[in-house]
């Protein structure tokens, strides 16, 4: 989510799932949605059979949702910004931006300094020590007012529009074809359905999902995406959009409330060290407009962090004690999930706590993990199930007697048994009933999180021990302080007024005075005076279009698509009239929420208010790897970069100690590509537990091309071994001409699918697919690249458990 | 055996008159078939517990919630009424009654000692307090006030913290807002992998 | 006590061949429509048809294959089934829902001597009674489209009732309701058919010259009918090409006479005689 946020200033999906029945072309990449999301991908079938929208995939596989796309084309994993680069070239080149679009609501004008360049695969600024960018070469130019210099025409060779197409010359056709291993003309074929939509009558969607984040070039293939998108103008109107696909009830609500390594609650940042006041910190965080007529909503950054102080610490946050600034952590260098466990790997951790989640069969490199977490002292399990996790010290290979770490498992309560709500993907949260209570000898994440609080906390008050007062201190005024009520919850997260005691219905009322709290700003609205707005069933669709803004609450501000001022032009009139986001009558906006002032005029601010810009960004400075994209091999590759030999991978990437050397190298013999994925009748790990879907779905297996079984021998249905640098695993071969062998950069290329439900602890067994993965992320997210490494494959004719 | 649950009331009557007149019988029969399972369930209505698309579901409940009464969950189905789903589930959301009810749910909190083989069983309160124990312990050896240049930084770096993206949003702010006043620095989900 | 549905035909007896409502009106015929261009193969009805009708999980192992089971047994009424085939150069992953298809004129239900063993209703909906099912199998070589299936365990045989129960109560089958992407719909043949012919109106309009409504009149039509996006390629969906079901009244009626006394006995005797039926019926002995 960090290229959404990068190129439009919030890191969410900008539409949602019902809108995608609105759209004329729906380009599926980096997802796979009939497998992963099919309830939500009814929309775009929808749209195929309604609105005679062309539904297309590419993918390394040809997939469920290929079965039933217009058309389908086939890459090799790792090679999507190639494509992707490929599509803004042929926009820029054949003149099929949406001109007016690009002119009112991105950074296309703007220009940037004479000391930015791209040579040899590296942008300016290059820090080969730090392995790392200076970005002060990627500034903008700035005029004598401040503001950024601008270039209205779009000629000057600097501004933004010009480095686009210099930048993305490159990626040609043949280009494509020589990374990707399609052919050009297939290119083209596709090139042309997903370029028309730069126009103001037709609207383009793009689905994503983890097959784009899960790569060491991941930020940078959504900002290609992004790119692509805005030029065509297909952000902020309905049928449009980049749709990131979340794969878990509630991925987008807990990175609201984040539990997210760099966050607070509401995408506030976790204070650095250098910060040590909370003006500094704030100061750090409150961009400069850039433009005039930048709303800069981010300038509000000390309302909402205030307020969330406020609510966590109550009278203990004042203005004297800068509102308990000090009581929050600050960051360490990163501490993202490969961190963490590097750290564990490193003896560093002595505890950990894993809630719903099973990280052990979730990480890669699953040798190292275990390692990692056999140096614990300890690691406290909370889960409705036994978890693989759990029982890490029985897994193959392991002598229990070696291992030291203790291991507390605790049964907790699911989410049928328990009332509160889920964010979707498209970011509704939603309010669910409890329909049982839990049953004897379970207890709710509520209560243990409670108990754990009380139980440390007094603790403290009689031993005391390291600065305990953010415990002490922290606002815990629930009737039933060992169980609040997900109302209570939902109440301080909304937000009061703190003289008259009233829930706030909107973030527009927040203070940084000390007169509001707020637990999250983004959800301020979701739970007002008037009720639950979270829990509301109203299913008048007066629009047509979807929206339905009586059913549940979206943030922000029950909006339903983001940046829903880009659907009208510079003028206020929808691009497309059929299809209006909102229009601009004279006095105020009307249609959707409105992305802006309700009553600001058309002209009178940009579209885009979470950048400083006050448009979208085609040109970002937020991303560590480069302003613009650029493609760079996965960090194990079966062939070479041929756009430049020097820099084959990403050069930003962080690598923890002793990683290169589990990586494949020239010398070893792992010839084909790998990808890790999921199948709808599983969903990670959980459904090991149900009988139905272990039935319909039941063993661990290995997609294999044609070609190349029959190359070793391997029969459909026969037994395979599957090896990486790492570890192996074992599995039935589904043989199938769903994968066809690639011809990249002169060489046949071919590609091995893994699904990654298995683990040793379920109704049925099977091989852990993240035995073979890298420990390796992107370079922003540390999202691991579990989307595109090396293996070999050969016929296994005994079968092992 | 679930299959053969139908009670039919004319059906076997109106075939043996027929086939002892060897005739035709032109009277129109009628059948009563099971009853509707659900018939008499009360409804909640939840949302599905899998991926994100947020599918509104019903849960249907039998029991009447009395005091000595343990309500338990008999079925669930799409909610029709969802702009979302509109009804619909995919094969985990059609099963998630088997998810619900497993007898593979776990009620017994289970402490693995170091260097044994299995596990035993505590109590709740020694689970709580073990853990509370180790926490406190824990963050009191690992707590940094200052970092090395001299900034205060009052974190807790020697626990790590993952999930969950699988919790309510409620139960999710509280794990944020509490163990950020814990200091918590290494603090990540399901977003991330 | 739950409503009651209109018998058209049962087994075993003269209804079966000419149907009992034939002297009165009766309410709507319903049907499914499968539109396979837009199934995704997701199983999600093969699973809801489990939940719902309550049938048990059965050991599966993968053969190398997305389909779960090789083939429909007596606890799985609704199979997935997957078949990749090459249409010109494009590759084509078929997906085709395989159950019961509730054909109007039932080849099961004339092929079967058990009264009351299988009815037809005038809904449309072909249910086996497995009370007074005698195990005897005719009904598996009545069916043109090899649909139900003998359990050696409980000696019936077993198909998609079309979740009755729930059609009875005023709602869709369970698999029509839970369909993703709404490649299963449900209301009357009539709504079923217009749908049906506007698929394959934007089927043809995407390409699919060969698209096509499969509801074979050789069984009288099917209360399951399918969209079909390569009509001309019916084998490599499994659907037979010109299926049949005669109900040959004159050779059922001789049939009747021969064991007519048995049967009537059987039928009164209900429970009693259709176990004694277990040890004396098979196949042969009709023969």
């Amino acid at each position: 989510m960090a290229s959404l946020a990068a190129t439009f200033g919030r890191g969410a999906m900008t539409n949602h799932w019902k809108d995608i029945k609105n759209t004329d072309v729906v380009l599926v990449m980096g997802a796979n949605p009939a497998e992963n999301h099919p309830c939500g991908f009814k929309w775009a079938v929808e749209a195929r059979d309604t609105r005679g929208a062309k539904l297309l995939t590419i993918d390394p596989r040809f997939t469920r949702t290929s079965a039933v796309a217009d058309r389908h084309m086939q890459i090799r994993p790792g090679s999507d910004i190639a494509v992707l680069g490929g599509l803004i070239r042929h926009i820029l080149e054949n003149d099929l931006q949406h001109t007016d679009y690009v002119a009112a609501h991105t950074n296309a004008s703007f220009i940037v300094g004479s000391a930015f360049g791209f040579q040899d695969g590296l942008f300016s600024g290059f820090d080969e020590a730090a392995s790392g960018y200076d970005k002060t070469s990627w500034e903008y130019e700035r005029g004598p007012d401040g503001y950024v210099r601008r270039d209205p025409t779009l000629q000057h060779p600097r501004c933004v529009f010009q480095l686009l197409k210099n930048h993305y010359s490159r990626y040609t056709p043949d280009v494509v074809a020589q990374i990707a291993g399609c052919t050009a003309d297939e290119f083209l074929a596709m090139a042309e359905i997903i370029c028309s939509t730069g126009t103001a009558d037709r609207v383009g969607t793009i689905m994503y999902a983890v097959g784009w984040t899960m790569h060491t070039v991941g930020s940078q293939i959504i900002r290609t995406a992004a790119i692509l998108q805005l030029l065509l103008g297909n952000i902020g109107r309905p049928g449009g959009g980049i749709n990131a696909l979340r794969g878990h009830a509630n991925v987008q609500g807990a990175t609201d409330h984040a539990i997210v390594a760099a966050l607070l609650p509401g995408y506030l940042k976790v204070p650095l060290p250098q910060q040590a006041t909370l003006a500094d910190h704030v100061r750090d965080s409150t961009p400069e407009p850039l433009a005039p007529g930048s709303v800069n909503y981010w300038a509000n950054y000390s309302k909402f962090l205030v307020s969330q102080l406020k609510s966590w610490f109550g009278e203990h946050a004042t203005g004297a004690n800068d509102y308990a600034y000090d009581h929050l952590p600050k960051q360490v260098s990163d501490a993202t999930w490969l961190t963490m466990w590097d750290q564990a790997h490193q003896g560093r951790l002595e505890g950990f706590v894993t809630l719903g989640f099973n990280p052990l069969l979730a990480g890669p490199d699953v040798p190292r993990l275990l390692q990692a977490m056999s140096n614990l002292k300890w690691k406290v399990v909370i889960d409705p199930f036994m978890l693989d996790t759990a029982e890490f010290w029985k897994a193959p290979g392991m002598n229990p007697a070696e291992i030291d770490t203790e291991v507390l498992y605790l049964p907790s309560s699911h989410w049928i048994e328990r009332d509160g709500s889920f964010t979707n993907s498209g970011r509704w949260a939603q309010w669910k009933e409890q329909a049982v209570p839990p049953p004897l000898g379970v207890e709710p994440d509520t209560w243990i999180l409670s108990e754990l609080f009380w139980r440390v906390k007094e603790l403290y008050q009689q031993e005391g021990g390291a600065y305990d007062a953010p415990i002490q201190h922290l606002t815990w005024d629930y009737l039933n302080p060992r169980l609040p009520t997900t109302v209570e919850l939902a109440e301080e997260i909304n937000g009061r007024d703190l003289s008259s005691g009233r829930l706030l219905s909107s973030f527009g009322q927040l203070a940084d005075d000390g007169s509001t709290a707020s637990g999250n700003w983004i959800y301020t609205g979701s739970y007002t005076e008037e009720g639950n707005q979270m829990a509301r069933r109203g299913t008048a669709d007066p629009t047509g279009l979807g929206m339905h803004h009586d059913w549940a609450f979206a943030w922000p501000a029950n909006r339903r698509v983001l940046y829903n001022r880009a659907s009208a032009d510079a003028g206020g009139r929808p691009w497309d009239a059929t299809r209006a986001g909102i229009a601009w009558n004279g006095r105020e906006w009307i249609g959707d929420v409105p992305d802006y002032g309700r009553t600001t005029p058309p002209d009178a601010a940009g579209a885009f208010i979470m950048t400083a810009e006050g448009v979208a960004r085609l040109f970002s400075t937020d991303l560590v790897d480069g302003p613009l994209s650029e493609h760079y091999e996965p960090v194990e590759s079966p062939v070479r970069n041929p756009l430049h030999e020097s820099v084959p991978i990403n050069p930003t990437i962080e690598w923890y100690g002793g990683i290169r050397e589990t990586l494949a190298t020239d010398g070893d013999d792992f010839p084909y590509a790998c990808t890790v994925y999921r199948v709808v009748e599983r969903e990670h790990f959980v459904t090991s537990n149900v009988p139905r879907l272990v039935e319909t779905m039941p063993d661990f297996f290995v997609e294999l091309p044609e070609g190349l079984a029959r190359e070793k021998q391997i029969e459909n249905g026969g037994q395979v071994r599957v090896w990486s640098k790492r570890g192996s695993v074992q599995g039935t071969a589904i043989v199938t001409r769903r994968i066809k062998p690639l011809q990249v950069d002169g060489r046949t290329v071919w590609t091995v699918g893994i699904p990654v439900h298995w683990g040793f602890v379920g109704l049925t067994q099977g091989s852990m697919a993240n035995l073979l993965t890298p420990f390796v992320g992107d370079a922003n997210t540390r999202c691991p690249e579990f989307k595109s490494f090396l293996v070999n494959v050969e016929r296994a004719d005994v079968e092992t458990a | 055996m679930a299959i053969s649950r139908r009670t039919f009331i004319k059906a076997s009557v109106a075939g043996a008159a027929g086939i002892s007149a060897l005739g035709f019988n032109l009277q129109p029969a009628q059948a009563a078939v099971r009853q509707l399972k659900i018939r008499n369930a009360k409804e909640y209505r939840t949302v599905c517990p899998y991926c994100a698309v947020g599918c509104g579901t019903i849960a249907y409940v039998h029991g009447s919630g009395g005091l000595n009464t343990t309500n338990t969950v008999i079925h669930v189905e799409g909610d029709p009424d969802s702009p979302i789903n509109g009804g619909t589930l995919c094969p985990k959301g059609a099963s998630q009654m088997q998810l619900a009810i497993s007898p593979r749910l776990r009620h017994q909190p289970l402490l693995r000692r170091a260097g044994a083989a299995d596990w035993e069983e505590v109590s709740w309160e020694e689970a709580m307090t073990w853990f509370a124990r180790r926490f406190k312990d824990t963050r009191d050896a690992t707590f940094e006030e200052r970092d090395e240049q001299g900034n205060t930084v009052n974190r807790c770096t020697g626990i790590g913290w993952v999930g969950s993206a699988t919790v309510s949003n409620e139960d999710a702010y509280l794990i944020s807002k509490t163990m950020r006043a814990m200091g918590l620095v290494y603090y990540d989900h399901q977003a991330r992998i | 006590m739950a409503d009651t549905l209109t018998i058209k035909r049962t087994s075993g007896s003269a209804s079966a061949f000419i149907p009992m409502d034939a002297l009165r009106s009766s309410g709507p015929e319903y049907s499914k429509l499968v539109d396979i261009s837009r199934c995704i193969g997701c199983k999600g009805c093969e699973v809801a048809c489990k939940e719902w009708n309550e049938l048990q999980s059965e050991p599966t192992a993968n053969f190398g294959s997305y389909q779960s089971h090789k083939d429909l047994t007596p606890n799985t009424w609704l199979l997935m089934r997957f078949n990749e085939i090459e249409v010109g150069e494009n590759l084509q992953w078929l997906i085709k829902k395989d159950a019961c298809l509730h054909c109007e004129e039932p080849g099961c239900l004339y092929a079967c001597p058990a009264p009351g063993a299988i009815v037809q209703y005038t809904n449309g909906i072909v249910d086996f009674n497995q009370e007074n099912c005698i195990g005897c199998q005719y009904c598996v070589t009545g069916c043109p489209f090899d649909i139900p299936r003998y359990s050696a365990r409980t000696k019936t045989v077993s198909k998609c009732n079309m979740c009755i129960d729930r059609v009875e109560a005023g709602l869709e089958p369970a698999c029509v309701k839970t369909c993703p992407t709404n490649a299963i719909s449900w209301g009357s043949k009539r709504d079923m058919l217009a749908k049906a012919d506007k698929a394959v109106e934007t089927l043809k309009q995407r390409g699919f010259q060969h698209a096509t409504v499969y509801d074979p009149s050789g069984v009288g039509g099917t209360h399951m009918m399918y969209v079909v996006p390569h009509g001309d390629r019916l084998a490599d969906y499994s659907l037979p090409t010109d299926p049949t079901a005669s109900p040959a009244p004159l050779t059922a009626l001789n049939f009747l006479k021969r064991i007519g006394a048995y049967l009537f006995g059987f039928s009164l005797v209900g429970a009693l005689g259709h176990l004694l039926a277990f040890g004396q019926e098979s196949p042969d002995e009709h023969e």
